[in-house]
């Protein structure tokens, strides 16, 4: 996996919104990379812009959001700059998504037989009978019964765990190179969820697809993903494989972040809070945007942004990894 | 041991989700019910924390409700401080009982009227049960009372509007706090908030548990901050409450198979690379209950008992836990 | 920092008012709609004549056409009609009559529908069934036969009607069918407000159900009532309109537009047109006004469009 190309490549990409207040940077120079079959999740905070930046890479970022900057790179092709009609033919034959509302995102008007089949015929050149029989397959590998009778059920006849078992199969229809996940469990039960991340770990694994799982949940993190960025006010603070981004984190958010979430494991009296709140967006320091809130911050965070640093196993967006300081976890 | 502050006996409540008269007599359908609570009873010692967890449907939030009077029962009792709830004497002894207890709610967008400011939305109960004798007496205790959760006397004159989930969520429990109850019913009070924001509201949340002998009982269907906070805890599914036994027991050697299949399956940061059974199957319908167990027909352990008798909440070592199985020392 | 100034100052910079300002139509619309208002509050103050006052009329005036026609006089801007009265001034006069019993008619429809409206939806029930039942007949009749036969049966009743009365009846035939649109409006939010987390923070605390519907709900559901008030005011315009040229709005001694329509109807075809032409734009002129402030306000008001 190490040393081939990365599949999809976003280099110093800025998403802003001008608003009658002024222009809003939602995402601010922010540079990441998957390679092909890898799970990335992208953590963070209400606001930190991960799920921007998920719409941002499938291109359907809702007006007046814009690029204003940056690249967006899948396999070699500049995505982010394509008309619509070429960014349609990529979506769903080369990204496939999975949004959080498995509700909404089927049409309660179709049979998912009938959508399935639409889906796989727009991208791929099968014939009816060729198409349906390969969504049969693919509710099969989802793990829904009886797929050949389910094929012809509208999805309100469908639980909402089984509905997010066809969204999937939906989104792999075509044999997308990636998969552009935004909180896909977060609206199940917690049972539930343990079967869909197990499953969606699996097939991706099958069928080589990478991952970008968008969410706020470190312990889906935790089971799913090979590595690991975590997010506040629109930057990218710290990134890295996923045991060391849990276990040995550097920057200051990250220890706070994994610090406040209660342990299944051991009883503590308090939690770490962090105090304070992320920043509007309209209102973001200068510097690093964690200063105001950081117990260890330097002269130097007040003034000048860091880039993301080598700090052993992770990088760090943080001026105390520069001096070769390592923090203590 | 003292008498407990809170004890509910085989509580229920039951829903009429029927079509309407017109629509069962033209399509031949018959009356339609939802157990959405079946038969609970437990007890909550004064100035302790009692969790009851468990997934959508399995009526938690319907006995939160039940308890602080939103619903009356269908069925059992609600006894607090000795005293049944909901067969009090007169209005004023029912009204003194609901100055003793409050509640807080899950979602803190929609627990505040957006067109009141902070200074009504705390002060309301204090007008109510006229505790406060002239609005400067109020602005003074609505001050006090928003310092006490870690917000600024100036709140008082702003709207909801203007802050974050975090903060809303503190001024619902600020007006919880208003009549100084004793008991305070919290459903979910920190699903809706980021995992930074909820270590500082759960925090707090004890802060105020030992300064004030608050009795708390807690909602969730989150095992880990369950068992960050409780004292107790309660697992319910499908309306009944299948296993209740002390944190530390429950956590350490969870008894009913539901029990055990839900802390296999939550995913955990520190706890990943374990391995797991994942759950089967889902949860049922609650129109259609299973027949005698509920859980019987996702149950590894199931036999023919179970699928025609209804377990009993038995006392087993300490803890009591509604399986069959366990009765009878086959898990 | 005083109260009012407090809250004018939010107004200020809130979305409404700019949003306000980045419409031209909607601006537009407010200048026309507060010209016609003043001049129609103020007519006796601004009009150049007082048509009603029968001493001041002269009969050899009648039929002069407006002032920029030939035989036309700069005495009578828009001319006069036949009987000496001043077109301007009787459209003043008019409107001022036809905006009385717009906003009086839309005013009781408000209180009556907003009230009718919580009802229902905090009840429920057997309440709630029987107010909806209500409107659904209401609704299958059309509201300018409902205002007809009210006003019929008032006129039938009181022959000799004092003037007031027979206002009153007008109002209030006007303001019956319109009713209905606000209670089912304000029930719809009522409904969804109900459930939401502070109105049962209210009732765990004890309040009242009555006190819960009037400080809690109330305000919240008064947004989309706003809208339609606006825009039915032009209704109600229009259908006193209506009437009055059927003869069976106001009392003619104090005409209002759909009066003057009727009159100058007569004499459409003998070519004086000025007389039915001026009333008719005039109306279409407070209608369209009304009705453009109402959509913006439909528009500044949603949240999702913002």
């Amino acid at each position: 996996m190490t040393g081939n190309a990365p599949l999809l490549e976003v280099r110093h990409l800025r998403v802003e919104f001008p608003s009658r207040r002024g222009t809003l940077l939602a995402l601010d120079d922010i540079s990441f990379s998957i390679a092909p079959g890898e799970v990335l999740g992208v953590v963070g905070e209400s606001g930190a812009g991960k799920s921007l930046t998920g719409s941002a890479i499938i291109g359907l970022l809702d007006p007046p959001g814009r690029i204003a900057g940056g690249e967006i790179v899948l396999a070699g092709q500049r995505i982010d700059n394509l008309p619509y009609e070429q960014m349609r033919a990529i979506r769903g034959r080369r990204i496939g998504a999975i949004f959080q509302d498995p509700l909404t995102s089927l049409n309660p008007l179709y049979t998912i037989g009938r959508q399935l089949v639409q889906t796989i015929r727009t991208h791929l050149p099968l014939s009816q009978d060729q198409a349906r029989a390969r969504a049969v397959k693919l509710l099969q590998e989802t793990g829904i019964p009886a797929a050949e009778q389910r094929l012809d059920q509208y999805p309100h006849q469908f639980s909402g765990g089984m509905r997010q078992r066809v969204v999937i199969a939906l989104a792999l229809a075509a044999e997308p190179q990636l998969i552009v996940a935004d909180e896909p469990t977060t609206a199940l039960d917690v049972s539930i969820q343990a079967q869909i991340i197990s499953l969606l770990r699996r097939l991706c694994k099958e069928h080589g697809t990478a991952v970008m799982l968008v969410t706020h949940d470190m312990g889906v993190i935790a089971e799913t993903c090979d590595r690991v960025a975590v997010m506040y006010a629109g930057r990218i603070v710290e990134v890295g494989p996923v045991a060391d981004v849990i276990h040995r984190p550097s920057h200051p958010y990250t220890v706070g972040l994994m610090g406040s979430i209660p342990a299944m494991d051991e009883d503590r009296e308090r939690l770490l809070q962090i105090d304070g709140a992320m920043p509007r967006l309209n209102a973001i320091p200068s510097g690093c945007a964690f200063n105001p809130r950081c117990a260890q911050v330097l002269e130097r965070c007040r003034s000048e942004r860091p880039d993301l640093i080598d700090a052993g196993p992770t990088r760090a967006a943080c001026w105390l990894v520069a001096g070769g300081q390592r923090r203590a976890a | 041991m003292s008498t407990p502050l809170v004890e509910v006996k085989d509580l229920a409540k039951t829903f009429d989700v029927s079509a309407p008269w017109l629509n069962r007599v033209v399509e031949g359908k018959s009356r339609q019910f939802v157990h959405a609570v079946d038969g609970v009873s437990f007890a909550i010692q004064r100035g302790k924390t009692l969790a009851l967890v468990g997934e959508s449907g399995c009526g938690k939030s319907t006995v939160a409700r039940l308890l602080v009077g939103l619903y009356k029962p269908t069925r059992g009792s609600v006894q607090f401080d000795g005293k049944d709830t909901h067969s009090a004497a007169d209005r004023t002894q029912l009204r003194l009982m609901r100055r003793r207890m409050q509640m807080i709610f899950q979602d803190p967008y929609a627990s505040l009227n957006p067109r009141w400011k902070v200074r009504d939305i705390v002060g309301e109960p204090l007008t109510e049960h006229g505790l406060v004798s002239d609005a400067d007496e109020l602005r003074n205790r609505v001050a006090a009372l928003l310092l006490s959760v870690g917000l600024a006397a100036a709140d008082v004159d702003k709207f909801p509007h203007q802050f974050s989930g975090g903060q809303r969520q503190r001024i619902s429990i600020a007006r919880a706090l208003a009549t100084q109850p004793e008991f305070l019913v919290c459903d979910e009070p920190t699903s809706a908030l980021d995992v930074s924001v909820q270590a500082q509201v759960l925090n707090i949340m004890k802060d105020l548990q030992r300064q004030r002998g608050l009795t708390y009982l807690f909602i969730s269907h989150n095992l880990a901050v369950v068992r960050h906070v409780a004292d107790q805890v309660g697992v319910m599914y499908l309306g009944r409450l299948v296993e209740l036994a002390d944190k530390a027991e429950l956590f350490s050697r969870p008894r009913h198979p539901y029990t055990r299949m839900l802390l296999d399956a939550i995913p955990d940061i520190h706890m990943s690379g374990r391995a797991r059974t994942p759950v089967q199957g889902e949860v049922p319908n609650p129109l259609n209950p299973p027949s005698g167990c509920a859980f019987h027909p996702r149950c590894p352990h199931a036999d023919a008992r179970c699928s025609q008798e209804r377990p009993a909440l038995t006392a087993v070592a300490g803890i009591s836990v509604a399986c069959h199985a366990v009765a009878q020392g086959r898990i | 920092m005083n109260p009012t100034a407090g809250t004018l100052r939010r107004f200020l910079d809130g979305d409404v008012w700019h949003s306000f300002r980045s419409t031209p139509v909607a601006v537009a619309a407010a200048v026309v709609a507060v010209v016609l208002a003043f001049c129609a509050l103020f007519a006796g103050w601004v009009a150049p004549h007082n048509p009603f006052d029968l001493a001041t009329l002269e009969l050899s005036d009648a039929r002069l056409p407006p002032a920029w026609i030939a035989e036309g006089s700069s005495k009578y801007l828009l001319g006069t009609d036949d009987q000496g009265r001043d077109i301007l001034s009787a459209l003043m006069y008019g409107a001022r009559i036809s905006l009385l019993v717009g906003v009086l008619s839309v005013l009781l429809s408000v209180v009556a529908g907003v009230g009718l409206g919580l009802l229902s939806g905090f009840a429920g029930g057997k309440t709630d069934a029987f107010i909806m039942r209500v409107c659904d007949v209401m609704l299958s009749f059309p509201s300018i036969l409902i205002a007809l036969l009210i006003d019929g049966v008032g006129r039938a009743m009181f022959p000799n009607a004092h003037d007031t009365l027979a206002f009153a009846v007008l109002v209030f035939a006007i303001a019956l069918p319109g009713w209905v649109q606000y209670a089912r409006t304000v029930r719809g939010s009522t409904l969804v407000e109900r459930n939401k987390e502070y109105v049962q923070a209210a009732r765990v605390t004890g309040v009242s159900s009555l006190r819960i519907m009037r400080r809690h709900v109330l305000p919240n559901v008064l947004g989309p009532v706003l809208v339609l008030a606006t825009i039915q005011v032009a209704t109600a315009i229009l259908t006193e309109a209506t009437l009055s040229f059927l003869g069976v709005g106001v009392p003619p001694t104090q005409p209002s537009l759909g009066t003057l329509i009727r009159v100058g109807n007569d004499f459409l075809f003998s070519g004086e047109w000025w007389i039915t032409i001026f009333p008719g734009l005039m109306l279409v002129l407070i209608a369209l006004s009304v009705n453009l402030l109402g959509d913006w306000l439909r528009d500044a008001l949603n949240p999702r469009l913002r």
